[in-house]
């Protein structure tokens, strides 16, 4: 089984952003730039996949900037196959990016997608389920665990009030939670060889996909910033001021 | 201008933010129905009728939309959403699941997690764990949009809308519903909880996340966790407060031993009045806290229980 994983370039995770002093949008010039960790995971399942021999080939697909191409080449190192390379570098909204992903399966009729369930810059949470409705798959999104069988997933879930168990038929897209596995680091050598793997580039523009044209970036701001408050010497302080000051319990 | 809303529901019961997603919808415009989709979900389509604001209500009760699976859910509310111009539902795991794919269906983008409405076609949403805050413009024919509960006040429920049952039915081949293991946590709710204790690593142990029980009793709060604490399994993933576990802006939000990445700020800053205790005096908690006490946990929860129900 073929399998097809995305991969996102976004800022790093552990690297606070910035607002651009116009508004017009934040600002990622040099700032530190990394694979989503939902996406790392998404990889990790698919390379535990193919370790178990249910999986044969893994397709690392990424929708972004020329500098992309460096988070392809980490997938590479982990044990992905190859990469598809879909370059843009404005923005691309979540159903363009399903759209693309969509003719990627069209042309390659993976048994199943893994993607992250959320890019931690956009914080969108959307691609998956769009892929999904798109391809006419199932979807198994936000999942903590998985067992592939021959012509069907079963997906747990995490969900608001626990967990849920789904069966799906394949192939199906799967987004990915974050106890569904711990993702690998490269190994030096890995990425030595990651260099010789395939990255197949092509331009959005040349994709042939019609792009939404009704979303509008107005105005990005830094939200007002809590300003932190004093530090009580003892127990019977703190509920003195819960009590008497915020008037929060009574 | 005309609204349609995705009810969120569990157990025959009509998930509290509902009521908020309506007030969302009030912002925007009239003509609100609430399409309320289930087996057997009498009792839930009446809940939704009696909140203020809402014009009908859609019930379709049907085997096939039991535990609300998204490829069913999507197919129905795409035979309905032709005669609207905005398709909300709260940013749930269940609004989260559903939503993106009737936008794919209808070719239109969605709107996610919305914290405020600036008029029918803009919003603003968090983005980057809420480092910042984006006002989007939406001019689609559809406008899909989920909202995040706890930025908006709830309705009230004196109202007595219509409940019109659909007929539609849906094939699903595509997934089949096998099992749910709800977490059995007592008390409220976290999502709309008055008061959140949340507990960190600073636990050590999912046995000792039993000391924010007490503390949690007393003030009737919900208990919740940083994302550490559910890694190393202490506590279970539905507990889970931040950027992609739960949103909360409780009256009173109590973090104990836990450090405050920025992760986690963003489940929790709009809270009223956060306290923060940590053994770690530089922990990045202390700078959004109204009252920090730095000590060891272990002493300091017995002893805040005490003193609270002294």
């Amino acid at each position: 089984m073929k399998i097809l994983v995305g991969v996102k370039r976004v800022i790093d995770y552990n690297v606070q952003v910035r607002v651009r002093s116009d508004n017009s949008d934040v600002d990622l010039s040099n700032t530190k730039m990394a694979m989503n960790p939902f996406c790392e995971i998404a990889v990790e399942e698919a390379i535990r996949l193919k370790e178990k021999g249910i999986a044969t080939e893994i397709i690392a697909i990424s929708i972004g900037p020329k500098g992309a191409q460096e988070q392809l080449r980490t997938a590479l190192a982990l044990g992905v196959d190859r990469a598809i390379h879909v370059q843009s570098e404005e923005q691309v909204d979540s159903l363009d990016v399903a759209r693309v992903m969509a003719s990627i399966v069209e042309e390659e009729k993976p048994g199943l997608v893994i993607l992250g369930k959320q890019a931690i810059d956009s914080d969108n949470n959307q691609t998956g389920q769009m892929l999904a409705a798109l391809t006419g798959m199932g979807q198994g999104t936000f999942a903590s665990e998985l067992e592939v069988g021959d012509e069907q997933v079963t997906v747990i879930r995490e969900v608001d009030g626990g967990h849920q168990t789904l069966s799906l038929r394949l192939p199906a897209v799967i987004t990915t939670d974050l106890r569904l596995n711990e993702p690998r680091h490269a190994r030096l050598p890995d990425i030595m060889k990651a260099k010789k793997k395939p990255i197949d580039a092509r331009a959005l523009e040349d994709m042939g996909i019609e792009r939404t044209p009704y979303l509008t970036l107005e105005r990005v701001e830094t939200p007002a910033q809590r300003q932190g408050g004093v530090k009580v010497g003892s127990v019977g302080e703190l509920v003195d001021k819960l009590k008497n000051e915020a008037k929060v319990i009574s | 201008m005309s609204i349609l809303i995705v009810a969120d529901h569990h157990e025959n019961k009509l998930a509290e933010a509902t009521a908020h997603v309506v007030n969302a919808a009030q912002q925007i415009g009239a003509d609100i129905d609430i399409l309320v989709a289930g087996e057997q979900v009498e009792a839930v389509a009446e809940a939704a009728a009696s909140l203020d604001g809402v014009r009908t209500v859609l019930k379709a009760d049907h085997a096939v939309y039991a535990h609300q699976l998204a490829e069913p859910m999507a197919e129905l509310i795409n035979t309905l959403v032709a005669d609207y111009t905005h398709l909300l539902a709260g940013s749930s795991t269940t609004g989260k699941n559903i939503l993106p794919r009737v936008a794919a269906l209808r070719g239109v983008p969605q709107v996610s997690d919305i914290i405020a409405v600036e008029s029918a076609e803009t919003f603003k949403r968090p983005i980057y764990a809420g480092g910042a805050v984006a006002t989007v413009s939406n001019n689609a024919p559809l406008k899909v949009v989920t909202v995040r509960a706890s930025a908006f006040d709830a309705v009230e429920a004196s109202g007595k809308a219509d409940i019109k049952p659909l007929e539609t039915a849906v094939d699903n081949a595509l997934s089949a519903f096998v099992s749910e293991e709800r977490a059995a946590n007592q008390g409220p709710e976290l999502g709309s909880a008055r008061v959140v204790i949340s507990g960190g690593r600073g636990l050590g142990s999912g046995e000792n996340f039993k000391l924010l029980d007490g503390v949690a009793e007393t003030l009737g709060a919900a208990i919740g966790a940083s994302r550490a604490a559910v890694d190393a399994g202490y506590v279970s993933n539905d507990m889970q407060v931040g950027q992609t576990g739960k949103v909360v802006a409780p009256e009173l939000y109590i973090a104990v031993g836990i450090s405050g990445a920025i992760q986690h700020l963003a489940g929790m800053k709009d809270s009223r009045v956060i306290v923060a205790i940590n053994n770690d005096e530089d922990a990045p908690i202390f700078k959004v806290a109204d009252y920090g006490l730095v000590g060891d946990l272990f002493e300091v929860l017995p002893e805040f229980e005490r003193q609270l129900t002294a």
